[in-house]
């Protein structure tokens, strides 16, 4: 079996390594031939030892020995078991679809090759990560993607705001990795292991510790500084920055990289620590605080938006916040389930997103749509199953993982609690006014395409050299079918999947043995295996409960506004101007980043390099001891007068001294 | 005749020779002689202890002393000789090459 | 073992090289002669080397590969070479970037090639002189000689301003050395007349003793790594040296100081070391925070360069003055790791030098677009740089840092600002040089890289990810060798 799971992140590395190095020599179908082939491999394998897990055969065991030092073991293995082979599940099928669809996206980019090696790197990267069994190579993968996520953000190269966005989105994600090492630091000088098993061995014991140099409580220590990594990743706020700008990327990688994969990393690290976490309530109070605020507040931002793309982009802030109010309602197994038909609802978004770029000719106006579902059918069919996924619609896989979280919340005990609850109740509503909003816009109402682009003026970014636009009177197509096939494919998970795999994932043990919950004390997770009976029961008995309305009403709201009144939201935000210009300019986060910490930074570099270098070290210290020496020799230098009787003046001066001298002694 | 007055004798020579040098701002060949002087007194001295001290080895290092100044006195003129050719002064004040 | 002298060998292989080349082909007309002569000397050179690494014995923390000979008899001083898993590393280290060098100024050097070529050469050999000598004297004669080439190539070779960076270089590490000189006489007269460093290893001393030679040795050493505050003359050096210059500077000669703590101060005075462990973190981490600062705003590749050694080099003393030996081990492995990094950099900025002659970075822009190649490997390098995990740059400082936890949460704080710091400086150098569309003619008209130079950054990436991906060999090299040493220092000699 052993070989079995090397196969699955490598054969992606294989992939990526040949087209990278020789896709140009290749040629276009024989490097997304090999990608591919190495991602279904990876997909089929993950298949196999899917069923060998459930047929309860895990794994935990090195591959290599990476180093050893100071008794500490550094290695690189495998930790196979119900969490890991569900994220690989979702990693590889969503890979394979954006490998797919990316075919057609991508077909007229002189950079074709390069995105499939990357797409395939970022896909064993990921993998690394999700099966790893030791802090080192999680870091590993967790810097991993981050650099093929850097690379993917950036890979129109020319453009200037996707190379500010690259650099932004590594630097967020590091101040992340900064938390995440220290944690990692500190299990390592605690716990005198890397290792997962051997750590969670030890957790009841790191418990009662105390930081030794800064007293604090040590398990709150890791795992919030842990929590500072995932929220770097998986784009929490404050670190939720990088996300919006990250759509500056290519369609495809910003359904698999921001949206199903990446950056739910940190959601998967948190489940997977949850046997740390649990014994800090403190730390899980500021991963719901944390969670909640992203949810709602992120969610609002959806509304002002007008790229399609950054509607998607808020709307997955929004949802990795939800995911991590579960986490922090110890829901861990309902944060994972979420995670799940996240990946599937969202990537199929993006990828519709995507669909309806091509045909917009990468127009990704939403004001420049309209109407586009006669000509889009299977687009708009898919994306409206996404949507619906999305607000929550009972039955729809969304549904199910999204109001198990409202109930966990509803259920936690821990502080902040009531906040978290208040927020992600209002966060449902958001969700269906954005989500239907952009449906509307895109797809009903009138018909906005093939005019002069009056829309030139929005404030979120002002990147407009890349939208190309419909000519005056052209009509958009439906994509071909490399596109619509991934899409359709993507759109029966986002269906059926919640419905089939919630009794398993939640209360039917898949995950005993891996998530630890702590129900004594965190009782969210037994309160709902209480209340549920059977899919069907509880998808009718949402039709009846309080998110269904309230979804409901976001639905209407965003109907009369966008189909019956499409007049009314300008003079409303004409109305409440200071709110609208703090929403477009994204509560300013930006704006204070740029001046505070990269301004701020600057100007600290520029002075302690002429201030500290120039004038004291060089100029004070070096040079002026130069220059002291410099003054002395002259002073020497002013004795040599070269007049010769000078000098024999001296001389007999000296006779005499040195005959005063013999004379006293 | 005591061994004082060849003494003081001396001692005059060599303050007359080192005043020379000191208030000398014109003329290198003087401060040559003085050095000349200088080097007389010194012989005289020794002279003097010989006599006195019934020690003939005085008188031998005056030889070798007349004969040292000799060659110094040559090579001393020959280098004023060339230096005067090539700066058309031996003027003390001019010659600072020297100074630091 | 073999019965060859190696270490002589790896010493004076090279420096005969120097020696012929500068014989056989001084004029520039035997350009190609000298070229192909120095080649054959490096390769050699490294060749050498070689056995050096297969056939030590990692399980003892002795001297291997020992040669001892009497050289001046009267003050008991000799010629006495050995390595242990600490020094071994560098040596072959040192031979490696040696050829990378030789090949690096293969058509670059059109003016006074056989001299340039034997500076390199001599340097070499005489740094594998530094690392392996055991007699005080000659160490401290290797220590000094290598200033001469290193002088003579950034005063010779190198840029504008280059006779004001040869002094600075050359002053700073003087004075440096000369305190060092007087506390290696004091140990000759305390030991009763004796340069054997591994018996001075062993003297007994008092704490007062301890603490003043450990100040004589720390100037010396402190100038060459450079720790702050004594870091300027690095920047200057690098901007103005040629390419080969630079790469040996920041490559080899920094490792000088470094390797010359674990080898004189902390053995030494192991009591003044730990006496000393606040002074000596406190400037470790002020190199990695304030210099990354400076790195960020630096508008001259090669300077930015220069101060992420300078940050770099801290983790390295950071690492030493922790006292346990993950620290250790992370510092021993940063060392070789910025050798290859910091090399690969230097060789990167050379090669975009030696086509538009500017290392401004307003001066580029996009030159991904005519250099795809590069691009990629210069981004390996900018990453290594910065600490990415699979890369050598992140070996040693995900050690150290973790090492600092154990000792002090917020010493590991500071240090691994560098992430932020290290990411920073170096991604927004690359997207300013490399990404963007192209900024100028000039960058319209560039050529990718050759097979020259493809060859020398391939194998420099092959080490950087090497070392990055498994650096499991070189720790169990020293594994023996620094517990020995931290064993020792933990002793004590009170």
């Amino acid at each position: 079996m052993k070989l079995l799971y090397t196969v699955v992140p490598f054969a992606p590395l294989v992939g990526a390594i040949v087209a990278g190095l020789w896709g140009n020599r290749l040629g276009r179908t024989a490097t997304h031939r090999i990608t591919i082939l190495g991602v279904l491999i990876a997909f089929l394998a993950s298949v196999a030892i899917f069923f060998d897990v459930h047929n309860g055969n895990t794994f935990n065991g090195p591959l290599y020995t990476w180093g050893t030092s100071d008794g500490l073991t550094f290695e690189v293995g495998f930790l196979i078991d119900s969490l890991t082979v569900t994220m690989m599940l979702v990693v590889t099928f969503v890979s394979l679809m954006v490998h797919i669809y990316t075919i057609g996206y991508m077909a007229d980019d002189p950079g074709y090759c390069r995105f499939f090696s990357y797409i395939s790197l970022f896909t064993f990267s990921m993998l690394m990560l999700v099966m790893s069994n030791n802090f080192l190579q999680l870091f590993f993968g967790w810097e991993a993607v981050g650099l093929v996520s850097y690379l993917l953000i950036g890979f129109w190269y020319t453009r200037p705001t996707a190379i500010y966005a690259n650099l932004k989105a590594f630097l967020v994600n590091r101040v992340g990795d900064f938390g995440f090492l220290l944690g990692i630091g500190l299990i390592a000088a605690y716990a005198g292991t890397l290792d997962y098993a051997e750590t969670f061995a030890q957790a009841e014991k790191l418990a009662t510790m105390n930081e030794a140099v800064t007293g604090w409580p040590l398990i709150t220590a890791i795992c919030i500084a842990l929590f500072i990594g995932a929220m770097g990743k998986s784009a929490q706020v404050p670190l939720h920055v990088w996300l919006p700008d990250s759509m500056e990327g290519p369609t495809p990688i910003s359904a698999l990289i921001h949206a199903a994969t990446m950056v739910t990393a940190g959601i998967f690290m948190v489940a997977r620590m949850s046997p740390l976490f649990e014994l800090s309530d403190t730390a899980l109070s500021f991963v719901l605080v944390i969670g909640a605020t992203t949810a709602f507040f992120m969610g609002i931002l959806g509304i002002v938006q007008s790229d399609i793309k950054r509607v998607v982009a808020y709307s997955t802030l929004s949802q990795l916040g939800y995911m991590t109010v579960a986490l922090g309602a110890s829901a861990y197994s309902v944060a994972i389930f979420h995670l799940m038909t996240h990946a599937f609802f969202k990537a199929l978004l993006f990828l519709s997103a995507g669909s309806v770029i091509i045909a917009m000719h990468h127009d990704q106006d939403m004001r420049n749509m309209g109407g586009l579902w006669k000509y889009l059918p299977v687009t708009w069919l898919t994306a409206l199953i996404g949507a619906l996924a999305l607000i929550g619609t009972p039955f729809t896989s969304g549904f199910y993982s999204k109001d198990s979280i409202l109930i966990a919340v509803a259920h936690a005990q821990i502080p902040g609690a009531t906040y978290a609850y208040f927020c992600v109740m209002a966060g449902v509503f958001v969700t269906a006014f954005y989500t239907f909003r952009m449906i509307f816009l895109v797809f009903h109402g009138k018909e906005r395409f093939g005019q002069a682009h009056a829309h030139h003026d929005h404030a979120a970014h002002g990147s407009d050299d890349h939208h190309h636009g419909l000519a005056p009177g052209e009509k958009p197509h439906e994509s071909p079918k490399v596109v619509t096939v991934p899409l359709v494919l993507l759109a029966i998970p986002s269906l059926l999947i919640g419905a089939f795999t919630i009794d398993a994932m939640l209360f039917g043990g898949w995950f005993a043995n891996v998530i630890f919950v702590d129900e004594a004390r965190h009782g969210s997770i037994a309160a709902l295996r209480e209340e549920f009976h059977g899919a069907l029961a509880m998808g009718l008995h949402g039709l009846t409960s309080l998110p269904f309305f309230i979804a409901l009403a976001g639905v209407a709201l965003a109907a009369f506004f966008y189909l019956v009144r499409p007049d009314l939201p300008d003079r409303i935000a004409a109305r409440v101007r200071w709110l609208y210009t703090i929403l477009v300019n994204h509560y300013y986060f930006d704006r204070f980043n740029e001046i505070v910490f990269a301004g701020g930074a600057r100007r600290l570099g520029r002075w302690l390099w002429q201030i500290g270098d120039r004038t004291v070290i060089d100029g004070a210290m070096v040079n002026g001891s130069a220059q002291i020496v410099g003054e002395v020799a002259e002073a020497g230098a002013a004795l040599q007068s070269g007049r010769l009787y000078h000098y024999a003046f001296s001389m007999i001066l000296g006779i005499a001294v040195l005959l005063l001298f013999l004379y006293l002694v | 005749m005591t061994l004082t007055h060849y003494l003081l004798l001396a001692g005059a020579l060599f303050v007359i020779s080192v005043v020379g040098i000191f208030l000398n701002r014109k003329n290198l060949i003087v401060l040559l002689m003085c050095i000349e002087l200088m080097l007389l007194a010194v012989n005289t001295n020794f002279i003097a202890f010989s006599h006195f001290l019934g020690d003939i080895h005085g008188q031998v290092f005056v030889f070798f002393i007349l004969t040292v100044a000799a060659a110094e006195a040559g090579i001393g003129l020959a280098i004023l000789v060339v230096l005067f050719r090539h700066r058309q002064s031996i003027h003390v004040d001019d010659l600072t090459e020297l100074r630091g | 073992m073999s019965g060859m002298p190696l270490l002589s060998l790896a010493i004076w292989i090279p420096i005969i090289g120097g020696v012929l080349v500068l014989a056989a082909a001084g004029n520039d007309r035997r350009a190609f002669e000298a070229r192909l002569i120095s080649l054959f000397a490096a390769a050699l050179g490294f060749a050498v080397t070689l056995p050096l690494w297969f056939q030590f014995d990692p399980t003892t923390s002795a001297m291997q590969f020992v040669e001892l000979r009497e050289w001046i008899p009267r003050y008991n001083i000799r010629y006495y070479l050995g390595v242990d898993g600490i020094s071994m590393p560098f040596v072959v280290l040192n031979s490696f970037i040696t050829l990378i060098v030789v090949i690096a100024g293969w058509e670059v050097i059109q003016k006074q090639v056989a001299q340039y070529l034997a500076a390199f050469l001599i340097m070499s050999g005489i740094i594998n002189g530094v690392f392996s000598a055991l007699d005080a004297v000659l160490f401290y004669v290797f220590f000094e000689a290598s200033l001469i080439p290193l002088y003579l190539i950034i005063g010779i070779w190198g840029g504008p301003n280059r006779v004001y960076a040869a002094i600075k270089f050359f002053l700073y590490t003087l004075v440096g050395s000369l305190l060092m000189l007087v506390a290696i006489l004091y140990l000759f007269a305390a030991s009763g007349g004796s340069f054997d460093l591994l018996e001075w290893h062993r003297l007994p001393l008092t704490l007062t003793e301890q603490k003043w030679l450990f100040l004589g040795f720390l100037l010396a050493f402190a100038v060459k790594v450079p720790m702050w505050p004594v870091h300027t003359w690095l920047p200057d050096a690098h901007v103005e040296a040629p390419t080969g210059g630079s790469v040996v500077l920041a490559a080899i000669a920094l490792k000088l100081g470094a390797y010359g703590f674990l080898r004189f101060s902390l053995p030494i005075a192991p009591d003044a070391a730990q006496a000393f462990q606040g002074l000596m973190v406190a400037l470790s981490l002020i190199a990695v925070v304030y210099i990354g600062f400076v790195a960020l705003v630096q508008e001259d590749m090669k300077k930015l360069v220069a101060y992420s050694s300078v940050a770099h080099m801290g983790f390295v003393t950071l690492g030493f003055f922790l006292f346990n030996a993950l620290g250790m081990e992370g510092a021993i492995v940063q060392m070789v790791s910025h050798g290859f990094v910091s090399g690969a950099m230097f060789l990167c900025i050379g090669v975009l030098y030696d086509r538009l002659h500017t290392r401004r970075i307003a001066d580029y822009g996009g030159v991904v677009n005519t250099m795809p190649k590069f691009a990629a490997f210069f981004l390996l390098f900018a990453m290594a740089n910065s600490g990415l995990p699979a890369t050598s740059g992140f070996v040693g400082e995900f050690m150290v840092t973790l090492a600092a936890v154990k000792v002090n949460f917020w010493i590991a704080a500071a240090a691994a600002t560098t992430l932020i710091l290290g990411a920073a400086y170096s991604l927004w150098m690359y997207k300013r040089v490399v990404f963007g569309a192209v900024a100028n003619p000039q960058v319209a008209a560039l050529q990718d890289i050759n097979r020259r130079e493809f060859v020398i950054l391939a194998a420099m990436a092959f080490f950087v990810l090497l070392l990055g991906i498994w650096p499991m060999p070189l720790l169990e090299v020293m594994h023996t060798s620094v517990d020995a040493l931290l064993a020792h220092v933990a002793a004590g000699k009170l």
